[in-house]
């Protein structure tokens, strides 16, 4: 998937997507990121305080270490990358071999509802990339 | 930079050997990746450590430092930072060190994806010398395998711990160093010693002009 120019008129549709089917449903904040540790977009409900710019870097690092592992077992990948904390909650998922959808939640949330939601919103970006000139 | 005018958002831009760099076109920001390489205990983190406590004001953020109990950096060391504004664009400068030891070049090779310049840090300790030479070897396999050029991706040498002169450690001169490490790249060098500063700021400024200028070329 080439994701190199994205128009404002895409990201902004990618932002609604990620508002529609995560951030209105109680999502506290959804990044993308390249695999470098690069922002792409955040989406949140405006209360998040820490560095995104650190988070990414350490995101980025934990999914290529992940990854890392699952080829030394045998695997192509993990497909479930999830941290449960006592009030938050961090999950990892693949757009593509690029980019990362990173989706913090509290405990009002299951996981199984995270996850449905997410796989829906990917399909989502994806078609809306596919789009892209 | 050069004034965009351009509908894209994100404009993915070729930095030389095939090395793409975001540059977010809605909210001004091109997010710079500079990476401190080298043999193991050569003073990349000491550098950073260095960078961290000397511009504290300007730095907003916390430096992240993933390291073993013997203060051996496991992963990386991050610190972000930002540079003011170049053309009305804010440069966001992101520093990575990579473990030096041996056995981590995996994790060395991970900290390189989408790295925009490089700092190679030598150690000038005479015992090092063959390691130096290793690693910088190992900077170019490890270059290659995301299809960048050593000779191509903007690149500073620095001699670190030069102090040691000074306690009767038997170090390197330098034109060994250049002849051993920088004598086919011909890229700037310093040297330097990071435990107490010395051109540890020069070498950054260095590295982060070479860097937004080869940005800078490849938009124009």
């Amino acid at each position: 998937m080439n994701y190199g120019i994205v128009s404002q008129e895409q990201l902004e549709q990618i932002e609604d997507i990620l508002y529609q089917k995560l951030v209105k449903f109680g999502v506290d904040s959804v990044i993308i990121i390249d695999m470098a540790g690069n922002v792409i977009t955040v989406k949140d409900n405006g209360k998040n305080k820490y560095n995104i710019y650190s988070f990414a870097a350490l995101a980025a690092g934990n999914f290529a270490t992940v990854d890392a592992m699952a080829k030394l077992v045998g695997e192509t990948e993990f497909s479930l990358l999830f941290h449960k904390g006592q009030d938050s909650n961090i999950h990892f998922s693949k757009i593509d071999d690029e980019l990362l959808l990173i989706s913090m939640f509290g405990k009002d949330i299951s996981l199984g509802f995270l996850r449905l939601n997410v796989v829906e919103a990917i399909e989502q970006i994806r078609k809306v990339w596919a789009r892209q000139g | 930079m050069p004034d965009f005018v351009c509908p894209y958002v994100w404009k993915k831009v070729e930095t030389g050997g095939g090395k793409l760099s975001f540059i977010n076109l809605k909210d001004k920001v091109v997010q710079v990746k500079i990476v401190y390489y080298g043999p193991g205990r050569c003073g990349k983190t000491t550098n950073l450590e260095y960078i961290n406590r000397k511009f504290r004001d300007q730095i907003q953020s916390e430096m992240v430092s993933l390291k073993t109990h013997g203060d051996r950096t496991l992963f990386f060391d991050f610190l972000p930072f930002d540079l003011g504004q170049i053309k009305g664009y804010e440069i966001k400068i992101q520093l990575y060190t990579v473990p030096g030891q041996v056995r981590y070049n995996s994790t060395r090779k991970l900290v390189l994806k989408g790295v925009d310049g490089i700092v190679f840090v030598a150690d000038v300790m005479e015992k090092q010398r063959e390691k130096n030479i290793r690693s910088l070897n190992q900077l170019h396999e490890n270059l290659q395998s995301y299809k960048e050029s050593i000779f191509k991706i903007p690149l500073i040498m620095q001699y670190n711990k030069v102090d040691l002169k000074e306690y009767g450690i038997p170090v390197l001169p330098t034109f060994v160093l250049q002849q051993d490490l920088n004598s086919r790249l011909q890229v700037p060098y310093f040297e330097a010693s990071a435990i107490t500063g010395y051109n540890v700021v020069a070498t950054l400024k260095k590295i982060i002009s070479s860097t937004v200028v080869s940005i800078q070329k490849k938009l124009l």
